[in-house]
Order: structure tokens, then C-alpha cells, then sequence
């Protein structure tokens, strides 16, 4: 892995770079996930051993504006932006050659092993039972809400390696290899009519011991650490990209299409103007707080900007509804423009922006507690 | 107070710095102590002239004012933090009128230069009120008050309300249409003591002060018209732009302190053997507070910066932070007092103090379906 991108010159080499005339179109973000990975761009700043580049701040800053000047979008990738954080500061140097460079090369695409039909906001109540037998461990039991399973080739699990402790410390963070004999993963169809979610069923699957990470009692402080890398992802933007490409589409001109400006060039409808109005100062309020975030108090804001960010996507949906009207409400119809159908998907999709990721109440209750030292 | 929150429009040390002797300034001079007596006292500014000496000697009026004409110059983002400590303390000062208002107007129409006496307004001297506006909702759209051709001179006709500080101004800066040039207006020195200028001082419910400013054909030289007179936009929206982000910054010390009074106060007070802080339905509508100011605190450090550096975009974001600063006040005040239960009823308890002040900054320069229209607007919708 080059240096800096293997660029002799950093910036002009990467300008340079990204418009070659052989580079594939700017809106493919699988295929510029990849090309970015293999010159270590996709995790600019790692070390070049764990497949990253080293680039300085300086220098991420530069790639970051190049590729958004270039609407350059990559993959939201799981196993990138929370597991490697979190393997980073916990995982041994080992482990760190064997996992990261994949991820960083969108080679290996992970998968969350977090949600049991039994654990959801009571994410510590994991069940699934994770026994040593020696040269490896047992694990049997069922994830839920893993999404992409179907696509992914890892998972990471909060397994129970202990029984008889206390709720919090009888669990570990073991890595899964997803095509290990025993695994089966069934997508769930939700009401938007997608399946962006599975289960997956663990029977007897044998799993390296040296895949485990932190050692046996240790996960939770590692999927506390994973969780605010997910609030992270979330709040700043990782939520849009899940929920649907079309409603990025700039509000105030879907307002404009669909609705037409009066005489005086406002909007015709005084309520929606209002609604549109207020929901781009709100988008608006949320990317400015993201920006803030990534300084110093990136923890203390990380529940704010899921919360906000999850409550936003669901009004922006919403108002795309009642700007659409009835144009927005089919379903495997024609008669209806691509955009019109995708709509009413990603407006039901939406809905669970403030269950995924740590629930609405599950970031107020942290915000109370944490933040604002409320008791009990 | 619970000072570790540290919500703070600050963002940078020097920033800091300032924000911080603001605050100590105002604890020591304990403004919330004597707003009470002030609001409902003889004196006629709503501020003791010993606290304005005080904060003349801080240099404040001066904060925007050009170094030429004694003030420091500085930049919005300064004279943010200074407001976000005011909204803290629910000071009411004639800080917004003189220093920011009127040295706005003046800069925008270029007449530092022909004002008396220019550099008495840096140093807190002399107080000037900025007549502009002459509706009860606020409209510069509907700006009536005419400067007819006398001679050499003019004569002004109209009638300003409110006014913020007229009563105890030196001297009033008079925004005008000018006969013959329906597109323009001009900005008018006025004595309060010319012939025909009528004044109906008006208290208001946060004890601030304004005036009815009547103007009965009041005869005026040449020399009264300040720097020159300019497209009616190119005057009001610079205008509009500058009061709403200042008022945001105030607003935003205004939700803090309110917030952090609130949470204190939950901590404390027991019921059904418990603190309220440990219930889980107060816990959450204290996590949403915390969370709009937080995001409110962005967007106005945003406007500010914006005004600083010049942005294209300044106008738009200053709606933007004047709507939501406006909400956010008036919200975290309106859950304030309902949380405080009867205590926050009472004359006794600051917090009413704060209810008062949200409702009057947030009206001030447009509340928030204002500045959303606003925002429309200006992004063509």
C-alpha cells in the first residue's frame, strides 16, 4: 500500500486521479468505494498496515472536499465507520492486520449482531449462548434486525460467554465469519415492502477462538463504545443514505414542482411554505451540530444529532408525502414516475429511523443521564 | 447554576475570554437583583445610570462601532457572546437600540462622519434610538414617515412605535421616505427636544423600555440627513439581518439560563419522596430542551460568523437563527415555568423574568413565522 494515495504530489495527483477519463461515474459508490480502498483513501487516516493511507488532517480535509465537489458518495459501511473505530481501541494488534485492511479495501462488508428478540432497548439482555469447548467456541442462538445480513460476509455478536454473571459482565464481542456451517439468515419484509433487515440463526456454529475481541467478560464496554460510533454514523448523514437516495432531492424544489409559485413568487400553499421552510432550518441546525460534533464534545453530541437527525428524516418524508399528495400514494402501480413510487417507500422506511440505532427514548434517557446528570 | 452544562456561542478563546468577564461582570452587578425595581421604578431608561457607566467602561456600546470613531471594531461574533451573558442575566440595557441598531444604521448609510458628537456613541456619552419601525407587527415593509423638500432643509412627518430607548435618548436616528424618491430612505439626526417631536414613553413586560415617537412637521437642516440615503433594501434587510442575529444570541442566553435554572431546581425539589429529576417523563422533556438549544447554538454561531465573514448567504441564515433562537426561547420558557409548578408563578422566583424576556426578544425584528417566511423568500420559494 502506497504512501499518501501514492501520489508524488498529494493534491494535484489526486485531482488528477479522480477525473481520469477511465474512472467510473461519479454517482457509482460501490465501485468508488472500491477504487478509493485500494490506494488506502477510504480510511485515509489509518496506518498503512491496517490499509489506510496516513494521510494528516490537512490532507483528509482536502480529499473530503474533493470528493463532495465531485458528489462522490461512498457506501455507508458498518464494519468502516463502527466496528474499526471500536476494534481500534480494542482490539489486539493481531486482530488489527487480520480485520481492518479488508474493511478498509470495502472488501469485507460486516454485519450487526446486537438486537435478539428479547434484547432490544434492553440491549444487555443478549441471550445468545457463546461456550468455550477448548480449540473453539459453541455458539448457538438468534440476532435480529441485522441489516444486510443477506450481503455481508462478517458479523459482529454480543454473545454470552457467561451465564452465571451479573447481566452486564457475562458478555463478549466475538467476530463471525457469516458462511461458517450452521448460520441461516432470513430477510424480514417490513411495511415499506423492503427488506433491509434479517434474522440470522445461530445452530452449533464453531468459531475461532482468536475471534474474539477484548477478551471473555469484556464486551460491553466495547458495544457501549460501538454504539456512539453508530450515533455518529447516523446522525451525520448515515440515516439519509439508509432511508433512500430521492429524498435528497433539495425540498424547496419539489415544493416548487409540485405545488408552483404565486404572483409574488411565494409558494402557493402559506402552511407547507412554512413546513418547508422549517424543515431545512431544521436539516440545516442538525449538519451544523454534526460539524460541531466532530470536535472535542463528539460524545456529548452524538445522542443529540441521532435523536434530531432520526426526528428530522421523518418529518422531511412526511412533507414529501403531503407535498405529493395522492401522486405519493402507490404501490407496484403504474401510472406513478419512479420518484413518485419511491416516496411512499422511503417515507415507511423512515419510521424506523427513531427505533434503529438505540431507540428515541433510549438517546433521551442517555442525554438525561449522561449529559445532564439526572439520577436514577 | 450548573455550570458544567457550558452551553456557549463561544468559538474560539478570544471569544471565550469575553463571554467569561461578561458573565462575572454581570454577576457582581447582580442586574436580576434590580430589574424588579428598575422595571417598576421612576427611572425612565430601565437601567441605572451607575450599571451604564459600568458597561461604558467595559467598552461595550463601542463593540461595533468603527475604531476611527472610538469603538474597537469588532465583529458580531463578540458582540454574540456579550448578548448571549446579557439574555443570561436578563439585562435590559439600551445596548441594542444605541450599540447595535443605530451604529448599524449608521455604518450601512456611510454617516459616522456627519453625526454630532459621533464618538460620545462608542463611549456610551450619548445614546442614540434608531425610529424605524411604525407597526405593532413587524413590518418594514410599511414605513409611511416622509421627509418633505423646506428650502435647504427638510420638514418629518410620521409617527415611529415603538421605538426601543427613545425616552432617554440624546439623540434619534429617523428612518424616512424622502419626497420625490419613493424608492429611498434616509436616516435623519433628530434633537428629542426639536419642535414638534411628541414622545409617549412605553413600559413593556421584561422592563424594557420604548417610545411612541410622534413627528408633526419638525423642521430639520440639510445637514440632517446622515451619509446618503439609499435603496429602502439596501438599508432594512442589512438592518434586519443584524438585529436578528443579535437578538438570537441574546435569546440563546436567554433559553440556557432558563434551561440550567430549570434542571437545578429539579434536582433539588422533592415529591412523592423523590427528586423530580428521577422521573423519567421530566428526564426526557429536559433531554429535548437541552437538545434544541444545542442545535439552536449552531445555527446562531453560524449567523454570526456569516455577518463576520461577509457569507452570500447571511441573510438567509440570520432568518434562519432568529426563527429557531425565537422557538427554542419560548419553549424552554413556556416548559420552565410549568416545571418550577406554582413556585414559577410567583413574582418571587427569576424565572418568570425569563418567560417575560423570550416573548419580547422573540417578537422583536420578527418572531419565528417572520423569519420562516423570511427564509422562504430569500430562497425562492
Amino acid at each position: 500500500m502506497p504512501i499518501q494515495g501514492g501520489f508524488s504530489d498529494f493534491e494535484s495527483g489526486l485531482v488528477q486521479w479522480l477525473d481520469e477519463p477511465a474512472a467510473p461515474d461519479f454517482s457509482k459508490s460501490v465501485e468508488w468505494s472500491r477504487r478509493l480502498g485500494e490506494r488506502g483513501l477510504l480510511a485515509p487516516h489509518w496506518a498503512v498496515e491496517h490499509g489506510g493511507a496516513e494521510l494528516d488532517k490537512e490532507q483528509v480535509r482536502f480529499l473530503e472536499s474533493e470528493l463532495r465537489a465531485r458528489g462522490i458518495r461512498r457506501t455507508v459501511s458498518g464494519g468502516l465507520e463502527m466496528l474499526a473505530p471500536a476494534l481500534l481501541e480494542y482490539a489486539s494488534a493481531e486482530q488489527l492486520t487480520r480485520f481492518l485492511p479488508p474493511i478498509a479495501r470495502a472488501e469485507s462488508m460486516w454485519a450487526q449482531g446486537y438486537s435478539e428478540p428479547q434484547a432490544g432497548s434492553d440491549l444487555a439482555n443478549v441471550q445468545m449462548r457463546c461456550e468455550d469447548q477448548g480449540d473453539y467456541y459453541l455458539v448457538n442462538g438468534q440476532k435480529i434486525w441485522t441489516s444486510g445480513a443477506d450481503d455481508s460476509d462478517w458479523i459482529f455478536c454480543l454473545v454470552r460467554t457467561d451465564p452465571n454473571a451479573s447481566k452486564h459482565d457475562g458478555i463478549s464481542f466475538l467476530l463471525v465469519d457469516l458462511s461458517t456451517p450452521g448460520i441461516a439468515v432470513s430477510p424480514i419484509v417490513l411495511i415499506s415492502g423492503r427488506s433491509p433487515f434479517c434474522e440470522v440463526f445461530f445452530s452449533d456454529v464453531k468459531v475461532p477462538k482468536e475471534n474474539l475481541i477484548g477478551g471473555e467478560g469484556r464486551g460491553w464496554p466495547i458495544a457501549k463504545r460501538l454504539l456512539q460510533f453508530e450515533r455518529n454514523m447516523l446522525g451525520s448523514g448515515g440515516l439519509s443514505a439508509l432511508t433512500g437516495r430521492a429524498g435528497r432531492k433539495s425540498l424547496s424544489e419539489v415544493a416548487i414542482e409540485q405545488i408552483g409559485l404565486g404572483d409574488d413568487g411565494s409558494l402557493r400553499d402559506d402552511a407547507l411554505r412554512e413546513r418547508v421552510a422549517r424543515q431545512m432550518v431544521d436539516e440545516r441546525a442538525n449538519r451544523l451540530t454534526g460539524g460541531r460534533a466532530r470536535g472535542s464534545d463528539a460524545a456529548r453530541v452524538s445522542s443529540i444529532l441521532k435523536l434530531a437527525s432520526s426526528e428530522a428524516s421523518q418529518r422531511r418524508y412526511s412533507l414529501l408525502m403531503d407535498l405529493l399528495g395522492t401522486d405519493g400514494l402507490g404501490w407496484n402501480s403504474e401510472g406513478h414516475s419512479e420518484y413518485e413510487a419511491s416516496i411512499p417507500r422511503q417515507w415507511l422506511r423512515s419510521r424506523a429511523n427513531t427505533i434503529e440505532g438505540g431507540t428515541s427514548e433510549v438517546q433521551l434517557n442517555i442525554i438525561a443521564k449522561r449529559v445532564l446528570g439526572m439520577p436514577g | 447554576m450548573a455550570a458544567t452544562l457550558d452551553q456557549s456561542l463561544a468559538t474560539n478563546e478570544d471569544q471565550q475570554l469575553i463571554r467569561e468577564a461578561a458573565l462575572r461582570f454581570l454577576e457582581e452587578q447582580d442586574p436580576i437583583a434590580e430589574l424588579r425595581s428598575l422595571r417598576d421604578g421612576e427611572e425612565p431608561s430601565g437601567v441605572s445610570p451607575a450599571f451604564w457607566d459600568e458597561i461604558s467602561a467595559l467598552g461595550w456600546p463601542g463593540l461595533l462601532a468603527p475604531e476611527s470613531f472610538g469603538g474597537s471594531g469588532l465583529g458580531f461574533r463578540e458582540l454574540g457572546v456579550v448578548f448571549e451573558a446579557l439574555g443570561r442575566h436578563v439585562a435590559s440595557t439600551p445596548l441594542l437600540s444605541s450599540s447595535v441598531l443605530a451604529t448599524t444604521a449608521l455604518t450601512l448609510v456611510g454617516g459616522w462622519e456627519d453625526l454630532p458628537k459621533a464618538a460620545d456613541l462608542a463611549t456610551g456619552a450619548s445614546r442614540v434610538a434608531l425610529a424605524l419601525e411604525e407597526t405593532n407587527r413587524f413590518d418594514l415593509d410599511r414605513i409611511e414617515t416622509l421627509a418633505t423638500r423646506d428650502g435647504e432643509g427638510y420638514r418629518l412627518s410620521g409617527r415611529k412605535r415603538p421605538v426601543l430607548d427613545a425616552a432617554t435618548a440624546d439623540v434619534l436616528l429617523v428612518v424616512a421616505r424622502i419626497e420625490g424618491d419613493e424608492d429611498s430612505l434616509g436616516l435623519f439626526c433628530v434633537s428629542p427636544n426639536a419642535e414638534g417631536v411628541g414622545m409617549t414613553p412605553l413600559r413593556w413586560i421584561d422592563g424594557r423600555r420604548a417610545a411612541e415617537l410622534r413627528l408633526e412637521d419638525v423642521a430639520i437642516g440639510a445637514d440632517a440627513l446622515l451619509g446618503s440615503r439609499l435603496p429602502r433594501r439596501e438599508l432594512v434587510e442589512p438592518l434586519l439581518d443584524r438585529a436578528a442575529a443579535t437578538l438570537a444570541a441574546e435569546l440563546v442566553g436567554v433559553s440556557a439560563e432558563a434551561f440550567e435554572m430549570t434542571l437545578e431546581f429539579l434536582k433539588t425539589r422533592e415529591q412523592f419522596e423523590q427528586k423530580l429529576a428521577e422521573f423519567q417523563a421530566l428526564q426526557h422533556r429536559c433531554a429535548r430542551m437541552f437538545s434544541d438549544i444545542e442545535r439552536t447554538i449552531s445555527i446562531v454561531q453560524e449567523a454570526l460568523r456569516a455577518l463576520d465573514e461577509g457569507d452570500a448567504d447571511r441573510s438567509i441564515l440570520a432568518s434562519a437563527a432568529k426563527a429557531m433562537a425565537s422557538e427554542t426561547a419560548r419553549h424552554v420558557t413556556e416548559e420552565a415555568l410549568q416545571l418550577f409548578g406554582g413556585l414559577g408563578m410567583t413574582e418571587e422566583q427569576d424565572i418568570g423574568l425569563y418567560f417575560k424576556r423570550a416573548r419580547t426578544s422573540s417578537l422583536l425584528f420578527g418572531d419565528a413565522p417572520y423569519h420562516y417566511r423570511r427564509y422562504a423568500r430569500l430562497n425562492g420559494f
